[in-house]
């Protein structure tokens, strides 16, 4: 199987009948996606999109035996759905919501520690396995199966690295987009070390950007263990300058190793094989892969 | 969310951190009355007028300087407002200065001597968690001290399950080298600080320094005060602390359309669907021998008054030679955004300079034939490499 999830996922949305939810549980859908039902307080027992609607996450586990949920309620309110997921027993939390205070992900963070579950965001487009489930807001069709896992920080970018790898005549395995939030569930080495374990994944994309020590963290543990699958990098933000913030809470250069440059260099340093343009991942990929 | 000194520490004060006093004045008619009515308050004799802008570095400026008389409150103002303020933190041409802070005079003499401290409150993002950042090096800049002396500065986790416990603000001051009164005082600053923080949703507290007085009591003479936005909702109070005339105009403009627009000094305007894509494409100008006029998100539905506020936003630099649109297309697809384009263009009327415009995702091919056959100045791109070529060739390379 690939990572995280896949056909066999059984997935519940938060925020069902809401009209982001609704949209891309539509979408969902529509790709094929396992979903079984969602949560929408106070409207439980009534159906939506010939679904089954729960007023609490812990009633939609037991009646749908649920494992997987993907999370559009709005950020006043995002803190709690994720932290009532992991406690109804979900395993793959998902969380779409941008603007989710920093207070609230200190908060909920540290309620996960020592559960059984792993979150993916905020603030990402989801994940996706093609031909298998698609948890997330992401253009499907873009995304077509093979054996490349890609990891990233941005949505859209995150679709231009799929389609130039399936325009190189490769696939995806799956990919995350683990969001570009200060606190994120699901760091980047945590998901290259997925997709290092994953057996249908032969080679990794991995898109990061200005701020914060993630990508050098991810860079160090491939290089520790031995680079066992080739990864291709990329960083958003060589041009950004100091102290702005470039649209994600988290994309800012507070100080030296927050730069593009000074996380390029690492990951460079560590073997991964780092492309300066974004419309060289997927001729980068290839001649890698060769 | 930056706010000024003054009411940064305004809020601080709210929650028990002692501050050195101040009242803020827009004159130096108002910088003198206030001077008086500080010193009926505090019994200073001396007072600091301080220049109020988002930018740290203001001594270095000449926006602080100490005035003895009243007289002197009013030459010093009058000196300071209205000034173009220099710091090594602002844009060349600096800041206009709208108003100062009239202080109390903290470094007066007593039995002891004087000290200054670093201390800040943040985000440690490796590990989800608010730290205390501090150190016995304060007044001066702190990456200095980074660079040169880092066994000086002292960080202090905390728990987000209990808080701040006592143990650790007692290390904190054990650590700063001090004892009896302004101890005890340290402790109940450190506290107090990390209350507010949490009380205010902060995103970033800098009190540089914290002064321990010849008198033994421990106060912030500055606070750099960042709130996160995410949060703001919920303090309305501090969301009208915003200080417009600080940002900049046009990024205020875009804010009012919903546009995350961020103003660079670059002569390529981009406007882009998503912050990671808009940062790619920026760096994309770059390598293609141009430098970025802006970061513009657009966002997920790209429709035609969309993209035309966001033309005029861009158009608004008169640095601007040359416009990259770039939109990946997933839920919305390309043909309606092509016709946006289009239609947002016809609305502005003649554009002077060139625009290339790359539509990837649903519908690309036949957003290229729209923009083809519109018989408007647009140079229309499908792969990236190819709107990368582009800029390239009308930058000249």
């Amino acid at each position: 199987m690939s990572v995280l999830v896949d056909k066999n996922s059984r997935i519940i949305v938060q925020g069902f009948t809401g009209n982001e939810g609704t949209f891309h549980a539509t979408q969902m859908i529509e790709y094929g996606t396992n979903v079984v039902g969602g949560v929408t307080p106070g409207k439980g027992g009534g159906s939506h999109l010939d679904r089954p609607i729960f007023n609490t996450v812990a009633d939609a586990v037991k009646q749908t035996q649920a494992n997987v949920s993907i999370i559009f309620v709005p950020p006043a309110f995002a803190a709690d759905a994720i932290m009532e997921a992991a406690e109804a027993g979900i395993k793959v939390i998902v969380c779409i919501t941008e603007g989710i205070p920093t207070q609230d992900m200190i908060q909920a963070k540290e309620y996960l520690k020592g559960k059984d579950c792993r979150l993916i965001g905020p603030n990402c487009p989801g994940v996706i396995t093609p031909e298998g489930a698609k948890v997330g807001i992401m253009p499907g069709f873009v995304f077509k199966k093979g054996r490349v896992g890609i990891v990233s920080k941005s949505g859209t970018l995150t679709y231009e690295a799929a389609d130039q790898i399936v325009k190189a005549g490769l696939g995806v395995s799956t990919a995350i987009g683990i969001g570009g939030d200060p606190i994120i569930g699901t760091s980047t080495r945590e998901a290259v070390e997925l997709f290092m374990n994953d057996p249908e994944t032969d080679a990794i994309v991995m898109i990061g950007e200005i701020g914060g020590g993630m990508e050098a963290e991810a860079a160090r543990w491939i290089r520790d263990n031995g680079n066992k699958k080739p990864v291709v990098g990329f960083i958003a933000g060589q041009t950004a300058p100091a102290g702005r913030r470039m649209g994600h809470a988290g994309a800012i250069v507070g100080g030296a190793d927050d730069t593009a440059a000074a996380k390029m260099q690492i990951m460079t340093d560590c073997g991964i094989h780092v492309v300066a343009s974004p419309a060289e991942i997927g001729v980068t990929m290839k001649s890698v892969l060769k | 969310m930056n706010i000024h000194e003054y009411q940064g520490k305004e809020l601080l004060k709210r929650y028990g951190v002692a501050i050195q006093e101040g009242i803020v004045a827009h004159t130096p008619e108002e910088a003198v009355e206030a001077a008086k009515k500080l010193q009926e308050q505090t019994g200073t004799g001396w007072w600091v007028v301080k220049a109020q802008i988002h930018a740290g570095g203001r001594g270095k400026g000449g926006g602080v300087k100490l005035a003895k008389s009243l007289d002197d409150v009013k030459a010093k103002a009058s000196d300071i407002i209205g000034m173009q303020l220099i710091t090594p933190q602002t844009t060349a041409e600096g800041k206009k200065v709208h108003k100062v802070l009239i202080a109390q005079d903290v470094y007066y003499p007593g039995a002891s001597e004087t000290k200054e401290f670093y201390m800040s409150v943040l985000l440690d993002r490796a590990n989800a968690r608010t730290i205390v950042m501090y150190s016995t090096e304060g007044g001066m800049d702190i990456e200095e001290v980074a660079e040169h002396t880092p066994h000086l500065i002292f960080k202090e986790t905390i728990d987000p399950r209990v808080g701040l416990q006592g143990f650790q603000a007692r290390k904190i001051a054990f650590n700063l080298g001090l004892s009896g009164n302004a101890f005890k005082e340290m402790v109940k600053f450190v506290t107090a600080l990390v209350k507010a923080y949490e009380a205010t949703d902060a995103d970033m507290f800098e009190i540089n320094p914290v002064l321990k007085t010849s008198d033994d009591k421990i106060i912030a003479v500055d606070a750099k005060v960042n709130i996160d936005e995410n949060a703001l909702y919920r303090h309305g109070d501090i969301a009208a602390m915003r200080d417009t005339l600080e940002e900049d105009a046009t990024e205020v403009e875009a804010g009012e359309f919903n546009l995350n627009y961020v103003k660079l000094d670059g002569n390529v305007g981009c406007m882009v669907n998503g912050a990671g894509l808009a940062m790619a494409t920026m760096d994309i100008i770059k390598l293609a021998g141009g430098e970025p006029a802006n970061f513009l998100d657009v966002g997920g539905t790209a429709n035609a008054e969309r993209v035309a506020n966001a033309f005029n936003i861009i158009l608004k630099d008169p640095n601007v030679k040359a416009i990259l649109v770039n939109i990946f297309g997933g839920i919305v697809r390309c043909d309606r955004v092509a016709n946006g384009i289009v239609d947002a263009y016809k609305q502005i009327g003649d554009i002077k300079v060139p625009i290339i415009v790359r539509l990837q995702g649903t519908n690309a091919e036949e957003a290229k034939a729209i923009l083809d056959s519109s018989g408007l100045k647009l140079m229309a791109a499908v792969e990236l490499k190819e709107a990368a070529d582009l800029v390239k060739s009308v930058m000249g390379n």
